[in-house]
């Protein structure tokens, strides 16, 4: 029965749906963990807000774009 | 400078007056389906779609350029009809591993596929793989994507020519008009990412530096406003993207000096152990070589595609939920529904300039990791 389901394709979208689901999980526990780390420093020392805020975005744009190789893979099986 | 933009224009508008919007008409409305409607708007088409949907949707055609064995052939994708018709023996292709692209049919037909299915005895155009012939044709046609590519040519043409003469007539003033606009990016490239990146070498890579997160994110923007000239998922298309990730791979590779090929064969502080029997260490920095530009091209194709992907999903909720309970719900859906693709705008022009910016800034920096004096760790 299992392998019927998965004869006509059916379970591999709910894998695409889990797998999507769990990407942005992974971003969003990653750019928490990154806003966290960049509002303590600047509540620390807020001189350095404005250096901080460049390299809190850059790290997230590196996260999210780890986040969307996953995205991607599960268009793929999802469309095709 | 008037001239040049009233000519431009003109040049402009004369291409496209010899081609005539067309629109077709028959019965009763299709139900909406958001699944093809999401893919169209993201992929490359072979005409502009500018509004209506189905039978009666209205789109701008662009040229069809095939290179057939040589002889090239050139006619207006409207003669394609949406996909519903063959001209002179070519047609979309039909079939699902043809689908998307120009195919040559083994004869001269003109006319509508559909009916050829009846006379061929097979239910679906879907299943009329034998009426394909093998003929390999060169398709170099001016598809939405390269229409696209060169309204947003013209548009960073005219505004960097503009800004360039600006500089030169008003030598010693302050910055007036469009210099206003471009200055603090450009000082902003330079400060942020050019000079701690490639340090007292910078001016060599600076103009393509510009070039790259001008065009990116000119591009970008572009992508986002919902009606022609704009619409055309440009960055969000993986060859442009992955020429864009090749040329960065020429550049690091062949500004490396000696030290960056020792660092990658005989990384320097690391037990032997990992370098001798087994070079697990080389081999992981020789992958290293590819999966960075590779990482490049997927990180900005995924991010404009998705953008573009959430907000079109956004809009098809109001049809979508339209048709479910009728017109009522989707007037209500549609106040939430616009209002969030609004918040998600703005993201997406956030992200438009962030992926910019990191492009810029990591093709910046591998060229300089490539440059680097040999220094103690």
């Amino acid at each position: 029965m299992l392998l019927q389901a998965a004869a006509d394709g059916s379970i591999g979208k709910m894998g695409a749906g889990i797998g999507a689901g769990l990407a942005a999980i992974g971003a969003g526990i990653g750019i928490g963990r990154i806003g966290q780390g960049a509002l303590e420093s600047i509540a620390r020392q807020p001189e350095v807000a404005g250096d901080v805020r460049t390299n809190m975005i850059l790290t997230a744009a590196f996260v999210e774009g780890v986040a969307l190789f996953a995205i991607v893979v599960c268009l793929l099986i999802a469309v095709a | 400078m008037k001239k040049f933009f009233f000519a431009l224009s003109t040049a402009f508008l004369l291409i496209f007056s010899t081609t005539s919007l067309f629109a077709t008409d028959k019965g009763e409305p299709e139900k909406f389906n958001p699944g093809p409607f999401i893919v169209e708007h993201v992929i490359d088409d072979y005409g502009w779609h500018i509004t209506g949907s189905g039978d009666k949707s209205v789109s701008i055609p662009l040229p069809v350029i095939l290179f057939d064995d040589g002889k090239p052939v050139v006619f207006m994708s409207s003669k394609f009809h949406h996909g519903h018709c063959a001209y002179k023996g070519y047609a979309i292709g039909f079939t699902p591993e043809t689908k998307r692209t120009i195919v040559k049919l083994t004869e001269n037909y003109t006319g509508e596929i559909a009916p050829l299915a009846e006379k061929l005895g097979v239910e679906s155009p879907e299943q009329m793989s034998g009426i394909i012939s093998c003929a390999s044709i060169i398709d170099i046609s001016i598809t939405k994507n390269v229409c696209s590519l060169l309204i947003s040519i013209i548009l960073l043409l005219w505004l960097f020519l503009k800004v360039a003469k600006q500089y030169k007539t008003r030598e010693n003033k302050a910055p007036h008009g469009a210099q206003g606009l471009v200055e603090p990016l450009i000082l902003f490239i330079r400060d942020e990412v050019a000079i701690p990146s490639l340090g007292d070498k910078y001016e060599k890579y600076f103009p393509y530096l510009l070039t790259l997160f001008f065009f990116i994110l000119v591009n970008n923007l572009m992508g986002l406003i919902p009606i022609f000239p704009g619409g055309a998922n440009v960055t969000g298309n993986i060859a442009i993207t992955g020429i864009l990730a090749v040329i960065t791979f020429l550049m690091t590779t062949f500004s490396s000096n000696k030290n960056y090929w020792k660092h990658i064969v005989n990384t320097p502080g690391v037990p032997w152990f990992l370098k001798f029997p087994i070079p697990l260490m080389p081999v992981v920095e020789f992958i290293g070589i590819f999966t960075k530009p590779f990482v490049l091209m997927v990180r900005l194709f995924a991010n404009i595609t998705a953008g573009h992907i959430i907000a079109l999903g956004v809009i098809s909720l109001i049809f979508i939920f339209g048709g479910l309970y009728g017109p009522a719900l989707g007037y209500g859906v549609s106040v939430v529904s616009l209002l969030f693709y609004v918040f998600m705008g703005l993201l997406e022009c956030i992200v438009a300039f962030i992926q910019a910016f990191v492009f810029t800034l990591l093709t910046a920096l591998f060229t300089g990791m490539a440059m680097e004096e040999e220094h103690e760790h």
